[in-house]
């Protein structure tokens, strides 16, 4: 019993980025009806975006301290820290300590801008182009952007840690009556899921309550009549556009302290996250969200060592094989709208 | 000749003397010159030419015909040379067994997969394939390690059996005795020619396939998988099953792929796993595209762009830049090579993904297309077109509905 919810527990945090990237990979595909292939690249920027602020963060100037010396007897250089200085130590510690969940507020803008340009720049001309067309054009500009990270960052993977208050981990098992260290859970990764259950909501409620949310809903429905209502629906896409890279971003910002990052960890993600809106069904927000954490669960489970004396190799081949049977037998997903993309 | 039309044999004996000429149209430069660098004809590449061409072509015969694309097809190039090497550890170095195991097994992994992945067509299609490479790529670094020795690669070890393997007969892949590495060297005037058997064997190979794929270019099969491109609901109106004939067309691209898998090892006996990574997959892709997608010369072309590229690019550093703009002002001269310098060297991906998008925007029929604007420009072809145009197909009135 404790193992089937350790491995629950470490699927929830995967399952959780998936379920965020296939949420903007839905949101762009459900509007616009364009194949994102530059969508791992979002969520690699976003995690870049952590490591960019760190770095900024962290500019320091040099001052010999005379009153400590190096092992030659000269006075030793300290670097100290812009923030550090300006704010005092307390504070400027505490804000570098922070950088990532700061990031986040860097992140927004930066991805809603991104995403903006993006869609004015480039997607704006391929609605009309086949989806094979969209397909190998955003392919390309991933490329181009990971070529551009890995210019800027180089391509090791950078180290981004997590506030010191997230560091260790939560005894989860003695909380609902469990040994004492029988399911450990890192506090991070429980952030992790909190935040993106938090984001998730936000874009639910954001499309459910609000005007803007009406008639991004209503376009998704029928794009035309709302154009004939004189809406100007392509404005709204587009910021609609912005938000799902902002998204991604956001998954990406929370994912640095899991994963260090390195300019290909999108398209390690971007494969498994269309297997996953594909599962989900096409243009179905709450399926790309429920296959998300599906898909999750399920890889962890698959990593169990009493799963993989039976069948060797599982855990490598799960969320593939789960995708082609579920394509093969239900080809709208699991909660696919009728007649969306079906052949 | 060879069932082929008058234009068409021209065409193929065109093809058939570039390649063979490869080794000296590809160094045109002294070796003493400045511009040697830009030779390419050097064994090692001019077989990534040919290899990657029989890659591209058989991709082409699948997404250039039956607009089907796949983001797979690194799996089957994984296969041919898992085959080969295979081959190589249980009989002897000669490549013919394993170039024929190579061909066969892809054929039924293709076979297995098109069967599966045909049945949904457009994205959907596309990412079956690629769940599929992604599931073979991963079992063959992890589970299958007996079969493709995982991380580090399968090669050849001293313990294997070999049973073929004889006294004098040669330790490293060759072909009833001619040994690929190995190469003449004429030396004419300030020029250096290479000719490498293992160039001339892909070489042949590569035309015979592509004499093939003009084959089936032309045959009434390729007419019916074009006409699925078109409009496969009109065909299944006529009565006509377009399943068979798209798997036909996989399978047929599917060996095209691991015979040039095959071909890598044959030419470097070593297989590894991330020959079928998705981003091989992507390669070809891009060679098809650029190249210029369901043209016979296009994916050739495409292949033979990327490789060389990708070949000068990496070669070119900030002190060859310095020297090339040497006769600008200095501080312009330092401004030049400091814009150029993210695409050289190290940066030649992010060149490539550039070009493959500005293709992708401008130019869908790839280089191809672009050759043809070109000499319709200089011949003013178009113009006299359109005249035509105009005094036979008057514009249609528009009608009510």
């Amino acid at each position: 019993m404790d193992a089937i919810i350790l491995q629950i527990l470490n699927g929830l945090d995967k399952g959780s980025a998936y379920a965020l990237i296939a949420l903007g990979l839905t949101l762009i595909f459900g509007t616009l009806g364009v194949v994102n292939f530059a969508h791992g690249a979002l969520f690699m920027l976003g995690s870049f975006c952590a490591v960019t602020l760190q770095k900024i963060l962290s500019l320091s100037f040099t001052v010999e301290d005379p009153t400590q010396k190096d092992f030659l007897g000269n006075p030793l250089k300290v670097d100290t820290p812009y923030i550090v200085s300006w704010f005092g130590d307390a504070t400027g510690n505490a804000i570098l300590n922070w950088s990532v969940p700061l990031a986040i507020l860097f992140a927004i803008p930066v991805m809603l801008l991104v995403g903006y340009v993006m869609e004015r720049g480039l997607i704006k001309h391929f609605y009309k182009r086949p989806h094979a067309d969209q397909i190998l054009v955003t392919f390309g500009l991933a490329i181009v952007i990971q070529e551009i990270v890995k210019y800027f960052y180089g391509a090791n993977p950078i180290p981004t840690p997590a506030p010191d208050m997230f560091r260790g981990s939560l005894d989860f098992g003695v909380l609902i009556g469990f040994a004492q260290n029988e399911i450990i859970y890192p506090y991070w990764r429980l952030v992790y899921f909190l935040f993106s259950a938090v984001i998730i909501s936000a874009v639910f409620a954001f499309l459910r309550f609000t005007t803007f949310g009406m008639v991004v809903r209503a376009g998704m429905a029928d794009r035309e009549t709302v154009g004939l209502l004189g809406i100007n629906i392509d404005k709204r896409f587009t910021i609609m556009f912005g938000i799902a890279a902002a998204v991604a971003g956001l998954a990406g910002v929370m994912y640095a302290p899991i994963n260090s990052p390195n300019y290909h960890m999108g398209m390690d993600f971007l494969v498994l996250s269309f297997v996953v809106v594909v599962v989900g069904g096409m243009g179905s927000l709450p399926g790309a969200v429920l296959a998300g954490f599906l898909l999750g669960i399920l890889e962890s489970f698959a990593s169990m060592n009493e799963v993989k004396s039976i069948i060797p190799g599982i855990d490598q081949i799960i969320i593939y094989f789960v995708a082609i049977i579920i394509l093969l037998t239900r080809p709208r997903g699991l909660m696919g709208r009728k007649g969306v993309m079906e052949e | 000749m060879l069932g082929l039309s008058k234009k068409d044999t021209t065409f193929l004996l065109v093809v058939i003397f570039l390649t063979l000429a490869t080794p000296i149209l590809l160094q045109p430069f002294p070796e003493s010159s400045a511009l040697a660098q830009f030779n390419a004809g050097y064994p090692d590449l001019m077989q990534r030419f040919a290899i990657f061409g029989i890659f591209a072509i058989g991709f082409n015969i699948l997404f250039g015909l039956t607009g089907y694309l796949s983001f797979g097809h690194a799996a089957f190039l994984g296969v041919g040379s898992y085959s080969v090497v295979w081959m190589y550890k249980l009989l002897n170095y000669n490549v013919v067994p394993g170039l024929v195991l190579a061909i066969i097994m892809s054929g039924l992994f293709a076979l297995f997969i098109g069967y599966i992945s045909l049945r949904r067509s457009g994205i959907y299609f596309s990412i079956l394939t690629l769940a599929f490479a992604q599931m073979s790529f991963n079992l063959a670094y992890s589970v299958l390690t007996p079969l493709t020795n995982g991380e580090t690669g399968l090669q050849v070890y001293n313990n294997d059996p070999q049973v073929l393997m004889s006294e004098g007969s040669p330790t490293s892949p060759h072909f009833f005795g001619i040994v690929m590495n190995e190469a003449t060297k004429v030396d004419v005037g300030g020029w250096q020619f290479t000719f490498s058997n293992g160039y001339y064997f892909c070489a042949i190979i590569a035309i015979i396939v592509f004499y093939l794929s003009l084959r089936i270019f032309r045959s009434p099969f390729g007419i019916m998988l074009r006409a699925i491109k078109t409009n496969q609901t009109r065909m299944n109106y006529t009565g006509l099953n377009p399943r068979p004939y798209t798997l036909a067309a996989f399978v047929i691209s599917g060996m095209y792929a691991g015979l040039a898998g095959g071909l890598l090892a044959a030419m470097d006996p070593l297989a590894g796993a991330e020959r079928m990574q998705w981003t091989a997959s992507g390669e070809v892709v891009l060679m098809t595209i650029l190249g210029g997608a369901g043209t016979l010369m296009g994916p050739v072309l495409g292949a033979g762009f990327i490789k060389y590229f990708e070949n000068i690019f990496s070669k070119i550093n900030d002190n060859i830049l310095h020297s090339w703009f040497s006769a600008l002002p200095d501080g312009l001269e330092d401004f030049v090579v400091f814009v150029f310098h993210p695409f050289i060297g190290k940066g030649w991906n992010l060149t490539l993904g550039l070009l493959f998008m500005l293709v992708v925007i401008f130019l869908p029929g790839g280089l191809i297309e672009g050759g043809t604007r070109i000499w319709n420009a200089i011949t003013g072809k178009n113009r006299k077109k359109k005249r035509e145009d105009a005094a036979h197909h008057p514009k249609p009135t528009s009608h009510v509905n």
